[in-house]
């Protein structure tokens, strides 16, 4: 069996006095689709943002793709990450932000092509035929000259996507990407990760409140509470046979909704 | 009561001198802004630097530019400066002076600017993999300029209002003119009124040229090509 390509190891973090993981461990196996569950304030966009290097942690290691993370070899040791490492291991990564974070004052394919022409050096051509592509992916290719003010909600979403997509990262992290979408916009958004899961592989964590998805696309689901995972497994069994109270009641309470 | 009287002859021949040394504010005035911006944006992004020594040294310098007088500071620039063997023309020293205040007063224009570019702009950046550099050239910088437009200009144009204080170290600008016009011909009412009246233009046509700027600038910030 392959070493994981995400791996937690006693790893903690806090927010000043709130210690949101104490001793946290996980796993995400490559080309595995993990969805992340549970209330607010239980640790599920943190574990994304830490990877991601938006916020450090307090303690532990976190692996990805072979390498640390957060720390770097130094002399047979291992020592906090410079800002070197970190660029090199987000080349790993891509993620797609709630609330979009899309730039306004570039128009929608600007924001697909300005990083990797930047970062990693790819042709104004190559990067824009790309952008293209991705474009007609998200069911955006006659968006390309518009601004993002003048999108909808869904519509920006999907040019996050793609944006991230543009990067060709080997891990997305979706970060509660429908939560700030109206209802009859949501569905065209995750459409699109249905689509991009049928045709790329890929290494997905995704933060969400849309249970329905994740049963649908997960391979694995897990239950957060209080930085913690409480339950995980294959979604139909946590969507249907939970053990925990705790995510019973969790799921209950969704369902009563 | 010969003084009041207004005497257009006098007018008119005095007029281009103080139109040279109009020339010499507006350059001063130029020179300064330019200097007064980059010193400005290079203080506000080393008060973000991730070094605490560096940001609370900074602080400091530019509490105490803010907080000692222009006049101070061009005296000590041009008097004081030569015993430590660097010695400047006064236009230099001027435009150093006005350049060194101002973009005191400017940092903190463009820190507040910056701080105001929403976090998930500059996490996207990161996402991304943005250099730094990358990232206030192409993100954060393109949308923080237009908030900080109207504040800037108006510390320019306070700026240009400063200038006569260059007169203090021999600068020929306009009101340096116009006190030897007066002094040779006994005659002050023109010289200073044309002062007065130039100052008063150049100062509305800037606020007219920053508000025409500010308006042209998109909302949303601009893209660099």
């Amino acid at each position: 069996m392959s070493a994981p390509i995400i791996e937690f190891k006693n790893v903690k973090k806090c927010f000043g006095e709130t210690v949101i993981f104490s001793d946290f461990n996980f796993k995400v196996e490559e080309n595995e689709i993990v969805s992340i569950i549970g209330p607010s304030g239980s640790g599920k966009s943190t574990l994304l943002r830490i990877l991601m290097t938006l916020e450090g942690i307090d303690g532990g290691y976190i692996n990805v793709a072979g390498e640390s993370l957060w720390h770097m070899p130094w002399q047979g040791q291992y020592v906090p990450a410079n800002s070197k490492h970190l660029h090199k291991m987000r080349n790993h990564l891509g993620m797609v932000f709630q609330h979009f974070n899309l730039f306004p004052h570039m128009t929608v394919k600007r924001n697909i092509t300005e990083a990797p022409m930047r970062v990693k050096g790819v042709s104004r051509a190559e990067a824009e035929e790309f952008a293209d592509k991705l474009l007609q992916l998200v069911g955006l290719a006659d968006k390309a000259d518009s601004y993002p003010n003048d999108l909808s909600g869904g519509q920006k979403q999907r040019v996050g996507i793609a944006r991230a997509l543009a990067m060709k990262p080997s891990i997305l992290l979706l970060d509660e990407i429908t939560s700030a979408l109206d209802p009859e916009l949501v569905d065209e958004v995750l459409d699109v990760i249905r689509n991009l899961v049928k045709e790329e592989s890929f290494t997905m964590l995704l933060v969400t409140h849309e249970m329905y998805f994740a049963r649908e696309i997960s391979d694995r689901v897990c239950f957060f509470d209080k930085g913690a995972i409480v339950e995980e497994g294959e979604p139909e069994a946590i969507f249907t046979q939970p053990k925990e109270e705790r995510t019973k009641a969790f799921l209950n309470a969704y369902i009563g909704q | 009561m010969n003084g009041f009287h207004w005497d257009w002859a006098f007018t008119w021949e005095v007029f281009p001198m103080i139109l040279t040394a109009a020339k010499v504010t507006l350059l001063a005035t130029l020179l300064g802004s330019i200097f007064a911006i980059v010193m400005g944006l290079v203080f506000a992004l080393l008060r973000r630097s991730n070094s605490r020594t560096l940001r609370i040294s900074i602080y400091w310098v530019v509490e105490f530019i803010r907080s000692t007088p222009l006049l101070v500071q061009i005296f000590f620039l041009y008097y004081v400066m030569p015993e430590f063997g660097i010695s400047m023309s006064p236009l230099a020293t001027g435009v150093f002076a006005l350049g060194l205040h101002y973009g005191a007063y400017l940092s903190e224009v463009f820190r507040s600017g910056i701080d105001g570019i929403e976090k998930g702009q500059w996490e996207a950046a990161r996402a991304l993999n943005l250099t730094i550099v990358d990232t206030y050239k192409d993100i954060v910088l393109p949308q923080a300029i237009r908030p900080m437009i109207p504040a800037t200009g108006n510390y320019i144009i306070a700026m240009f209002k400063e200038t006569p204080q260059l007169s203090a170290i021999t600068l020929l600008e306009m009101l340096q003119m116009a006190k030897i016009i007066g002094s040779e011909n006994f005659r002050y009412l023109e010289p200073f009124t044309l002062v007065g009246i130039l100052y008063l233009v150049f100062s509305l046509l800037a606020a007219y040229g920053i508000h025409q700027v500010e308006r042209r600038f998109p909302k949303e910030g601009f893209s660099l090509k």
